[in-house]
């Protein structure tokens, strides 16, 4: 079947299966990004937003999200650059599999909470692993990136 | 120094982040066929019947293969060292099934539903078979595992299948039973180490394509690229020529992706249809039927004088390799070879013990690599041992502990799978390391506990450690640089890059002998076909062994282009005087950029391309070594402990990226803290895994990571590239000791099984009330 969806801006016309997740959908469609690191909302590597507040990909179906903004790091290319090089000046960064899918939850942070503390930088961001950095890193980033920014 | 000894982000970092596509699963080919495992539901059988006919009828299936489409060649999956010290006991499809998630089909399709339908059409009738489930009978025990005729080892490893070990190993130094007899004080326990899931966030992923010259072509996120490509010609008798392995940018491996995987079956059925394919793991199988941490149990006796001298060693080791023996000689011996020369005054030691099969999961490696078992069993032990002694740890770590300049008998003797090598460790900063985290921590208003608020109690603890660099006269890396026109380079290594920085810090190096900008070094890396061998990314030794290798052609490079610049001037080599940008002779009127140079080079006069190769192979392995310090939070209501703050100081030499190193120690420690505090592998009673998924198995989070104070020793190692020794793995050996014996001291509770777990803790809070009590 087919849904609509405005991804990063854009209107697209999809074809999808029913049962079809929005991860799926959205890899199948080369958006790329957006990766599979698990199939029960309990890593993080797949976020995407909708409507600009993050999701689980690989648990929201695709008809569901008919109709709605889709944004993936692809459509916020400027601000994930500019998260990284805050990432890379803390030793945050490594393997890199989490981060197109974190950039965009503290993108979405920053819209939604002006000033937040350590404690709930973390609070918003628990749902995203990270097996390689041992968190701190990525903590210093953050906080810097949004002390320069906000 | 402008390249070396320098936090800069890492080259790929920035486009990692913009999501540009570049893992294993990114570069698939569109129609790629959909693999899908059949995997086995009993923890031990034997397949009587297997039928696929009802599975390949189905259309979109493009073939089904099981046990009958392979030629029965055991093998490992462990990637190391050739010939391998685990025993090739694995054959890519059997007629038993050895663990619930062993292989037991494959089907190809068009898409994943026709795949899973496939696979549920496949009719298997299993004779079940009586599993071990529990490693401590399996020894000598009436189940045998492995009963087929063909497997085998590689040399003597030990092994002896009909009483299901799959290695074993002893060794002594001295006379232990008479030193430990003759010692004032004596301490003994046992200490059990639990099987850990690496759960790097990419799942075990790989495809296959056949490419226009008729060549095979894998993709894997491996971390092992070259011994991919030979297992798999081996295993499917397929000409090593006619093999190409890819790693892409990998997700994470921890050691995980240091066994083939999924590379198997690919490769399978792209030769068989002709056509490309991909398999990525489910979370899932990751969990089940991927690899964990060996399991350990350690028996331990230590001896010393009333004054404090530590005389004897006796550790006597029981090990959980599953159901097959990946890396299971190896990572035994590391938990002695790299644990036992931290106390290199003892008199006597004696190290010994087995590796039995089981049914339950495979271990295989895992950062640490039987370091962090060995560490928490004798570091626990050591500070038993303090308490009887009523000595202060820490004193009694610098009196007993080994220093720069010094050896240990264990390094000749021990090796990884083989006898070691002699060394010295010529440099070593772990009296530094120790006074430094006792400062940092601030130990002395600390020590050994302080009351926090209401029912809560702030204990500190430490542990000392050390790793390798790589393993000798074993492991080989090169590199290749290649001069561009204009004046920039191509550095291309087989060095295994997983996130740990490989490619940024091996570029690091050679722009620093170069004299050149890192956007001047171009690398490209583990590329079976188009780089030079390396053995891959673990044991510690891509910085080091793999460094080495980028100086050694560096060097080369250079001596080239003096050698060009010198005849395009018509001067001596020995006039040139070359900063990197500019050759000149010593009194300035001859010069030539390089630049410059390489034009000539490629479009004018003396045309050729330069290239310069060289490889490395280590003499030592020198090791790094850190001191770990921890404060916890005990709540004695509700045993529930938590870490405030831990510090790590640290000695990989000097470091070429402190900023990357900085991840490695941080990264390893959270790995480590989660062994400890919150990681279990568990199985139910029928040998099935009940932590398979992210939510039975909890990592740690940010909530749980908060607070990490690492500094790194000032360090050289004058073997090492620009003084560096490795760092990927020294960071995860000492939480599980240090938050253990933070918690006995904080309440008096000794944790002899990981995890520590909140209802252990409160019992021990319990019986200790008890105790006093009865008093
Ligand atoms: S893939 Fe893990 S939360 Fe979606
Ligand atoms: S950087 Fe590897 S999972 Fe976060």
């Amino acid at each position: 079947m087919k849904i609509q969806l405005i991804i990063n801006g854009y209107k697209k016309e999809l074809e999808v299966r029913p049962d079809e997740y929005l991860l799926d959908t959205l890899r199948n469609y080369n958006y790329l990004s957006v990766k599979r690191g698990c199939d029960s909302s309990s890593c993080g590597v797949c976020t995407v937003l909708l409507d600009g507040s993050p999701i689980a990909s690989c648990s929201y179906l695709s008809i569901k999200a008919s109709g709605h903004e889709i944004t993936t790091a692809e459509g916020i290319q400027k601000e994930a650059a500019q998260i990284s090089t805050y990432f890379g000046n803390e030793g945050a960064d490594q393997c890199g599999f989490c981060n197109p899918a974190l950039a965009l939850t503290v993108y979405a942070m920053k819209r939604e909470l002006s000033n937040p503390t350590d404690e709930e930088i973390r609070d918003y961001l628990v749902g995203n692993l990270c097996r390689c950095s041992g968190y701190v890193g990525q903590q210093r980033a953050i906080r810097a990136y949004l002390e320069d920014t906000l | 120094m402008k390249n070396v000894n320098r936090g800069l982000p890492s080259i790929d970092g920035k486009g990692l982040m913009m999501g540009i596509p570049a893992y294993t699963d990114d570069l698939a080919d569109a129609n790629s066929l959909i693999i899908k495992v059949l995997r086995s539901p009993h923890p031990f059988a034997k397949i009587n019947k297997i039928d696929t006919n009802r599975a390949s009828e189905i259309n979109g299936v493009e073939c089904v293969l099981t046990y009958k489409d392979f030629k029965r060649i055991p093998i490992t999956r462990a990637g190391q060292g050739y010939p391998e010290p685990s025993p090739h006991d694995k054959f890519i499809l059997d007629n038993y099934v050895r663990y619930i998630g062993d292989e037991v089909a494959v089907v190809a399709a068009v898409d994943l539903q026709t795949a899973e339908k496939a696979i549920k059409l496949i009719e298997v009738d299993y004779k079940v078979l009586e599993p071990v489930l529990d490693f401590e009978v399996a020894y000598d025990n009436k189940t045998i595992i492995h009963d087929e005729p063909e497997i085998h080892e590689m040399f003597p490893i030990g092994f002896e299948p009909k009483k299901n070990v799959a290695a074993a190993y002893d060794m002594h130094v001295g006379n232990i039973d008479e030193t430990l007899k003759n010692c004032d004080v004596v301490y003994e326990a046992s200490f059990y180490t639990q099987a850990q899931a690496h759960v790097m966030m990419e799942p075990h992923t790989a495809n296959a394509r056949i490419d226009c010259y008729g060549r095979l072509v894998i993709y894997s996120s491996t971390q092992t690229p070259y011994h991919v490509r030979r297992i798999i010609s081996q295993a499917l008798q397929y000409p090593l020529s006619k093999i190409r392995v890819i790693k892409p940018r990998v997700g994470g491996g921890f050691g995980g992706k240091q066994c083939i995987h999924g590379e198997f079956f690919v490769s399978a059925v792209t030769l068989k249809t002709g056509k490309p394919s991909k398999l990525v793991y489910t979370r899932k199988e990751v969990f089940e039927s991927s690899f964990s941490r060996h399991p350990m149990r350690f028996d331990v006796k230590l001896g010393a004088t009333k004054k404090g001298i530590l005389k004897g060693i006796d550790v006597s080791v029981l090990s959980d390799t599953g159901a097959y023996g990946e890396h299971a000689l190896t990572v035994f011996m590391v938990a002695g070879a790299k644990v036992l020369p931290l106390y290199n005054k003892v008199d006597a030691v004696r190290f010994g013990g087995k590796v039995v099969y089981t049914n339950h999961t495979p271990a295989g490696a895992f950062r640490g690599y039987g370091a962090i078992q060995g560490n928490y069993a004798l570091e626990s032990a050591i500070d038993m041992l303090c308490e009887k002694l009523s000595i202060d740890p820490i004193i009694f770590r610098e009196k007993n502990m080994i220093k720069e300049g010094e050896s240990s008998p264990i390094f000749k003797i021990m090796g990884e799978g083989t006898e070691g090598i002699e060394m010295n460790v010529e440099s070593c900063k772990l009296d530094y390391c120790v006074k430094r985290g006792h400062e940092l921590i601030n130990w002395k208003d600390k020590y050994p506990f302080v009351n926090g608020e209401n029912s809560k109690v702030r204990g500190v603890g430490m542990a000392i450690a050390m790793q390798g660099s790589g393993i000798p006269y074993i492991d080989m890396a090169s590199a290749m640089i290649k001069l561009n026109d204009d004046g920039f380079y191509n550095l291309i290594i087989g060095a295994t890059d997983i996130g740990q920085g490989s490619d940024t810090i091996l570029a690091q190096i050679a722009a620093e002998v170069l004299e050149t900008d890192l956007d001047k070094m171009i690398v490209y890396s583990s590329d079976t076909d188009l780089a030079p061998f390396d053995c891959g990314a673990y044991a510690s030794s891509t910085t080091y062994v793999s460094g080495n290798a980028v100086v050694k052609a560096a060097k080369n490079m250079r001596k080239m282009l003096i050698k060009e610049g010198a005849r395009s001037l018509d001067v001596k080599e020995e006039e040139i005087i070359f900063d990197g940008v500019l050759f000149q002779t010593e009194d300035g009127k001859k010069s030539i950029t390089l630049s410059e140079l390489s034009n000539r080079l490629f479009y004018s006069e003396d045309q050729q391309q330069l290239v310069a190769t060289n490889s490395y192979v280590g003499t030592k392995s020198p090791p790094p070594f850190m001191a770990g310090y921890v404060e916890v939070e005990v709540d004695t209501e509700t045993g529930v402990v938590k870490v405030i703050d831990y510090t790590a100081v640290v000695d990989c030499g000097t470091t070429i990226n402190p900023l990357l190193a900085l991840g490695q120690v941080e990264g390893a420690l959270a790995q480590g803290i989660g062994m400890t505090l919150y990681e279990e592998v568990l199985y139910n009673q029928k040998g099935g895994l009940i932590t398979n998924n992210l939510m039975t198995y909890r990592i740690p989070t940010r909530k749980e990571i908060t607070n990490m104070n690492v500094e790194f020793a000032d360090s050289y190692e004058e073997t090492g590239p620009y003084g560096a020794k490795s760092v990927g793995e020294i960071g995860i050996d000492t939480p599980p000791a240090a938050i253990c014996n933070a918690i006995y001291n904080a309440v008096g509770v000794r944790i002899q099984s990981l995890p520590v777990t909140a209802e252990n803790v409160l019992m021990g809070i319990l019986k200790n009330k008890e105790k006093r009590n009865e008093k």
